[in-house]
């Protein structure tokens, strides 16, 4: 059962070297199922374990932290790590048909391996207790993702792709450079042993130099507003496939990556009281809300403008952790699985219209309600999500943000918020009133449906988001816990 | 100092240069520099690296991509304003947070305090081997070592995923890029056999000496670039076949996760070298040896077939 802490990594990360030993691509793929779906079986065995009986230690090499390197779930790491394993046991059953077509048949066996390690890493990212470590996981994934996304048909993903990888070693640059101020000032890597050690350090110019650059660095990978720049071409040109599970998982790690060093090893009252991370976070979190919803309305590609969507979406998140109080931060942490959750859903159901369409811009969306009657309603109810519509699961992370700033009487905030949904509601509309209202372009051929192996997991999801929309006991229930842990009754 | 104030100058020099070729050039004297500085540090295990990878092979790679590219930079089409302010603001926050930050070399240091200690005085006990940063490297903090080899095998995917390795007229035997050169053909062939000696001394002396597998697998792949550049691509692919390379990868690889493994299913944790023994030092010593086997197996065999890849396209026209 412990052993099931370091499985839930190795096992997709060695199967990525299987992968590329295999070198077919039908057996790859396999591969690659098996590996996501165990790493998900893993996932929930490990959360329900962490939640009922607290967190769960394992020192790698048997040399006990802070000496050697250990693997440390709680609640958080278990939920996210849930939330990642989810999605990519999902994405792997969509990935078959969707990887035959967009890829080279020669390179399949690769790419998989490549998203494999993406996979690997950003789990890996979720359940280690190290700083350093978690670190090395970030490198892993962010190499990989970069390889996975220039596979693009397109010319311009492998542009998108160096955008990305510039962008992206800048923000691993700064954060191993903040992880090494650190451990200048604390002489240790471990977690937990660094939250114990940093508040008597804590007042000195290496120590708020360390957080900086961390904070930079997690800001850059998180595409926290104005660092997002390299999101919306990478996702826009990625590989169906790749798209979903990026844009379901990575932002979401690095979220989770914010919360782990600057709620949990700064601690609330240096990172949000000593050093004026809230407003900050509160005012870009705001920014990255309006300009991305904004950007969206204009967008004619599909996945461009939920990639702009994205940028909004992780604005909220940003904004509820800058808001610093339970329920802020209960909102952040619900929206980075309800996000998943219709991200997931909608770059999923686009991946399965281009699978039978070709590309997806507004234009060759016309009329989609009729040719792909399924994957269109998927869409339309991940976009109703999207804005936050109840019963959807976006409506309660939106709920809980609103609660969280009329707490604090930041009405401007509140009205804000809800000002992003309805920017939120153009943009789905446009996409509504194209599939529904307009015709089918005249040389459009008669398509069939996308196959099942599509449909089931982007159903999967747009039933989960409205699951989570209605019973909101596990999902509220394990995120305010967290909040709690972190931030503290007080708030 | 003075190697200090020269990395500022190579550094200066190789920003206004356009001319790429010179660039590498300038990349490869600063690492060597660095190298020099890590020396002067007393971290000899930094040092070696910096100079096999930074020294050496980098600049082989980078070279063989500008032979695609072309050798001139262009003109940014943007302004350097911009990426000046970020680089300055950088910058003065590293000043600013080193002003107050320990000395280096001070025994009071928290970093000499906390974990390092155990490592000095444990560190041959427990691991039985002299050469701490090796112990570190391969068992105390084995696992990272297991995540940087599988950073390294990302690279070599991401290559091959990019470009794949081709074949062409240029990669047949007997065709070399660089023409019929005696002198350079006796020189390569007297050094060939000391490098590849050498990196296996630096593989299986890791644990007493400088090096281990990392470097060694740099230093073992160099040998055969060297040998492809002077005596043709072709015939270095017929002794070692790009087909191969990819494999190998992925072997080196396993073959550290599966001591990882092997560990787990013998009932300890993951990466726990004692299990491969009765004697735990016996067994910390095997373990350090086959993973390092299994570092520069990866090492090797993605560095050179990120040259092949390189090396075996044919020029842009």
């Amino acid at each position: 059962m412990d052993h099931l802490a370091v499985l839930v990594v190795i096992v997709p990360l060695m199967s990525a070297p299987v992968c590329v030993l295999l070198d077919r691509s039908r057996p790859a793929w396999l591969t690659s199922l098996v590996a996501a779906w165990f790493s998900f079986g893993a996932a929930v065995m490990l959360l329900l374990r962490v939640s009922a009986e607290g967190p769960l230690r394992y020192s790698l090499g048997g040399w006990e932290a802070p000496w050697g390197i250990e693997f440390r779930i709680d609640v958080l790491g278990g939920y996210v790590l849930l939330i990642v394993t989810a999605v990519a046991a999902l994405v792997m059953v969509f990935a078959r048909h969707s990887v035959e077509q967009e890829i080279p048949h020669d390179r399949i066996a690769r790419f998989y391996a490549a998203l494999l390690l993406v996979f690997a890493g950003l789990a890996g990212i979720t359940v280690t207790g190290d700083a350093f470590n978690l670190f090395v996981f970030l490198e892993i994934s962010s190499l990989a993702s970069y390889a996975a996304i220039s596979m693009g048909r397109d010319r311009r993903a492998l542009s998108a792709s160096f955008q990305y990888l510039v962008m992206g070693t800048i923000g691993a640059t700064f954060i191993l450079i903040g992880i090494g101020m650190l451990y200048m000032m604390t002489g240790t890597l471990n977690m937990i042993d660094l939250a114990a050690r940093l508040p008597e350090v804590s007042d000195s110019r290496t120590v708020r130099a360390g957080f900086a650059f961390l904070t930079v660095g997690i800001g850059l990978k998180l595409a926290l507003f104005p660092l997002h720049l390299w999101l919306p071409n990478a996702y826009a040109y990625a590989p169906s496939t790749v798209t979903a599970f990026l844009a379901a998982t990575a932002t979401k790690v690095a979220v989770y990556a914010l919360l782990r060093f600057v709620l949990e090893i700064f601690g609330v009252e240096f990172s949000l009281h000593a050093m004026p991370l809230d407003r900050i976070l509160v005012f870009l979190g705001l920014l990255g809300i309006l300009s991305g919803s904004l950007v969206a309305v204009f967008q004619r590609d599909l996945k461009r403008m939920l990639a702009y969507s994205s940028v909004a979406q992780i604005g909220y998140m940003v904004l509820g952790i800058g808001l610093a109080s339970v329920t802020g931060v209960t909102a952040a942490i619900l929206h980075v699985f309800n996000h998943a959750l219709m991200k997931g859903a909608l770059f999923l159901a686009l991946g399965a219209v281009a699978y039978r369409v070709g590309a997806v811009t507004l234009r060759e969306f016309a009329g989609m309600g009729q040719r792909l009657p399924w994957t269109t309603a998927a869409i339309v109810l991940g976009g109703l999500s999207l804005i936050g519509v109840p019963p959807t699961a976006g409506f309660v992370s939106k709920w809980y943000l609103v609660l969280g700033t009329l707490e604090q009487g930041l009405w401007l905030v509140a009205m804000l918020v809800l000002f992003g949904s309805l920017l939120a509601l153009i943009y789905v509309w446009k996409l509504v009133e194209a599939a529904y209202f307009k015709p089918p372009p005249a040389n459009a051929a008669a398509v069939a449906e996308a196959p099942l192996s599509m449909l089931v997991p982007v159903w999967t999801l747009v039933a989960a988001n409205i699951y989570f929309g209605l019973y909101t006991d596990v999902s509220v229930g394990l995120a305010s816990r967290v909040a709690h842990d972190l931030v503290g009754g007080g708030g | 100092m003075v190697l200090l104030a020269f990395l500022v100058l190579i550094a200066l020099a190789a920003i206004r240069m356009r001319d790429l070729f010179i660039v590498v050039m300038l990349f490869s004297v600063y690492s060597l520099m660095t190298a020099a500085l890590f020396m002067d540090l007393d971290a000899v295990d930094v040092a070696f690296t910096e100079a096999a990878v930074g020294a050496g092979v980098t600049g082989v790679l980078m070279l063989s991509t500008l032979r695609l590219t072309g050798r001139w930079e262009r003109r940014p089409s943007h302004g350097p304003l911009l990426p000046l302010i970020v680089v300055g603001i950088t910058g003065a926050a590293l000043i600013y947070g080193t002003l107050d930050a320990p000395l280096l070399g001070d025994p009071a240091a928290p970093v000499q305090q906390h974990v390092a200690p155990r490592y000095i005085e444990q560190g041959p006990v427990e691991v039985g081997m002299p050469n701490m940063v090796t112990a570190v490297l391969a068992s105390y903090r084995g696992f990272d070592t297991f995540g940087e080899t599988f950073v390294i095998f990302t690279a070599g995917i991401a290559v091959l995923l990019l470009l794949g390795i081709q074949e062409g007229p240029e990669t047949r035997p007997g065709r070399t890029a660089i023409g019929d050169q005696l002198v350079l053909r006796v020189v390569v062939k007297m050094v060939i056999p000391l490098i590849l000696l050498y990196a296996l001394y630096v593989q299986f002396h890791g644990d007493f000496g400088a090096g281990g597998g990392f470097q060694a697998g740099v230093i073992l792949a160099t040998a055969f670039v060297l040998y492809d550049l002077v005596f043709g691509e072709g015939d270095a692919r017929l002794v070692v076949p790009p087909s191969w390379l990819h494999r190998l990868g992925a072997l080196g690889v396993l073959l550290y996760g599966a001591v990882g493994l092997y560990a787990l299913f013998a009932g300890k944790p993951f990466l726990d070298y004692s299990a491969l023994a009765h004697d735990p030092v016996h067994g910390q010593h095997l373990g350090v040896l086959l993973v390092e086997l299994g570092v520069g197996i990866t090492v090797f065999s993605i560095v050179l077939a990120i040259f092949y890849a390189l090396s075996g396209r044919r020029k842009a026209s």
